[in-house]
């Protein structure tokens, strides 16, 4: 009997009790927490909508396929924005060309082969001070050992001046993601394919770097969609162009570009020209959007492939 | 106190395949193990046990070269290999843990198909046979074929812990080593894989020279010809750190049933350990 008595008030105090001081204090921090994400996420959500909304009703065929034209020529029309479209691809794409080896290559190194000592530290630091500057450094970096100086084929504004400063914001960042996408595989399986009598160089290309995959490939998309975006490197550099690239000499010449479009034309008096510069806005958060997607889809795929 | 050298006097030289001499590993500054002799007999299975900490995975791991990723790992003593000092500076060390092979403690196979995982062994040696064969006959030999055929292109973590780990073992298979060194094997393994796992070991003692580390008496008892006892013990040269050491080596019966050691007798009975 007494035991009953006993059992019957431990179950009494199991039951919840709404008004309990540790129980309201819960209750005011999700509440408080909750509050603070709405109004972190206001500002996101409003540029977006806004973009979409002022730039998506701009959307047309011509304005996609069409060249810009020049502010002031025609006070109706501003052409479209073809060549930019095709000039952020070439120059994120020459940039991504460039800093994916020497970045994967570079995480290698410090996740693989480093044993941790002054140099290896050395450069750590240095990459995580290299993905804090701000980007119109690069661009006036590029600007003064390669554009003013006409160090490439006597060309100054160019293509490829603006796909290496690109490259160089989107280094650290792919040095970054390689070396912790390394550090996170197991040494378990190191050691098995050293085990079976595979030298480092296989274990780290057949084995490490798969297996480090969707880290890897989740940050390389990551500061892609970065380097697209990016606006002030590429005016000290790539410049911008009215003319589709064309020719053999594409690199060497100015390129157009959505940003640089963007920054030059929502600046004119022009209604025709701010109105190209929302569509670009439009078709570049729609790009950035894609490159995000993809990202994430990639890094959930290897996720589910270990998991099963 | 100190009885004479418990090497045991039947182990020819040509019959092993392994010979320790003299054998002392330090990690830094820190002794780890010292003064080690042991002949490692062809085509048998030996077991090393001893209490946590006196070097039995340090001792297996000098055997095929795996201290060398250990930043500041040094041996000193020489380890012969079908009479080669594997230590050797014109030794490649890959080449080692080529002909003697490892399975670890936990079952680790690679982020790939089940095919993949035994072929890529054999192919990074440039095996250019017939690979499903290849693959068939080493997941046989390791008992893990019935359990595997239907689903080879499935990842390997597919598989169960035990089926996990004797996918490893026939992924060591599939490199035709000479030598297979496990440690600890079955220790994160339910008692039916772990038998499983023993089976395995018996078969393969027809074909590979096997050493396993175990701190299961009875594991050891089962599955082994040949038993290495370790223990360790306060080293005053050595900071007051524990230094292991060999202090018995004989046929698993006679180690169990009649140890010249008293240290021995205590360990296998379980006084101590
Ligand atoms: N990577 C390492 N770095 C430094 N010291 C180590 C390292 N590995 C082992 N040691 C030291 O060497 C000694 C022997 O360790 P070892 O792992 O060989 O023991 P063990 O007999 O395998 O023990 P267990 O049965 O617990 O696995 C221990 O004192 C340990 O601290
Ligand atoms: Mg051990």
């Amino acid at each position: 009997m007494k035991d009953r008595v006993q059992l019957l008030h431990t179950a009494k105090q199991l039951n919840y009790k709404t008004f309990s001081r540790k129980n309201i204090l819960e209750k005011l921090q999700t509440a408080i927490a909750f509050c603070l994400l709405i109004i972190s996420i206001i500002p996101i959500t409003f540029i977006l909508v806004y973009v979409l909304i002022k730039g998506g009703t701009q959307l047309s065929i011509d304005i996609i396929t069409q060249l810009p034209e020049p502010p002031g020529d025609d006070l109706l029309s501003a052409g479209g924005i073809g060549n930019s479209i095709i000039g952020t691809i070439i120059v994120t794409t020459i940039a991504s060309v460039i800093s994916v080896p020497i970045g994967i290559g570079g995480g290698i190194y410090l996740a693989e082969y480093s044993s941790g000592g002054l140099f290896s530290r050395f450069i750590r630091f240095g990459t995580n001070v290299l993905a804090g500057v701000p980007s119109i450094i690069a661009g006036v970096f590029i600007y003064g050992i390669i554009v003013s100086t006409k160090l490439i084929y006597g060309s100054n504004y160019s293509a490829l001046a603006g796909s290496l400063a690109l490259s160089i914001l989107m280094l650290p960042t792919i040095i970054k993601t390689t070396d912790e996408g390394l550090k996170l595989v197991s040494d378990d399986l190191r050691r098995g394919a050293l085990g079976i009598g595979a030298s480092k160089f296989i274990t780290i290309t057949r084995i490490t770097l798969p297996a480090a995959f969707s880290t890897i490939a989740t940050g390389i998309l990551l500061s892609v969609a970065r380097a697209a975006g990016e606006t002030a490197p590429l005016i000290f550099t790539a410049l911008f162009s009215f003319y589709w690239p064309q020719g053999n000499e594409i690199l060497l010449e100015p390129i157009a570009s959505l940003s640089v479009l963007i920054y030059n034309f929502a600046l004119e008096p022009y209604e025709a020209q701010n109105e190209l510069a929302w569509a670009a806005s439009f078709i570049l958060v729609m790009m950035l959007l894609a490159l995000n997607i993809i990202a994430r889809r990639i890094g959930k795929l290897t996720m589910d492939n270990k998991s099963n | 106190m100190i009885k004479e050298n418990p090497l045991p006097k039947k182990i020819k030289r040509q019959n092993s395949s392994l010979i320790l001499e003299n054998v002392s590993i330090s990690y830094q500054q820190n002794l780890a193990v010292r003064n080690v002799f042991l002949k490692i007999p062809k085509k048998r299975v030996t077991a090393l046990i001893g209490p946590s900490g006196c070097g039995k995975s340090t001792v297996l791991r000098s055997i095929n070269r795996m201290n060398d990723l250990i930043v500041g790992c040094s041996l000193k003593g020489r380890v012969l290999f079908e009479g080669t000092d594997i230590y050797s500076p014109k030794i490649d060390p890959v080449e080692v843990r080529r002909r003697i092979g490892m399975v670890f403690q936990q079952p680790n196979p690679f982020p790939k198909s089940i095919y993949e995982n035994i072929a890529f062994g054999a192919k990074i040696n440039g095996f250019n046979g017939d690979m499903d064969f290849l693959v068939e006959e080493s997941l046989r030999k390791a008992a893990v074929w019935e359990e595997c055929k239907d689903k080879l292109n499935e990842s390997g973590y597919s598989l169960s812990g035990g089926q996990q780990q004797r996918l490893c073992i026939a992924r060591t298979i599939a490199v035709k080593p000479d030598v297979i060194l496990m440690d600890e094997p079955c220790s994160a393994l339910d008692p039916i894989s772990t038998l499983k796992i023993e089976e395995t070991i018996h078969e393969l003692k027809k074909n590979f020279t096997i050493i396993i580390v175990t701190h299961n008496m009875q594991q050891a008892l089962r599955v082994s010809d040949y038993t290495a006892f370790f223990n360790a013990e306060k080293d005053e040269d050595n900071m007051g750190g524990k230094v292991g050491y060999l202090v018995e080596f004989n046929l698993t019966k006679e180690i169990f049933n009649s140890p010249v050691q008293a240290l021995t007798k205590d360990y296998v009975t379980g006084k101590f350990g």
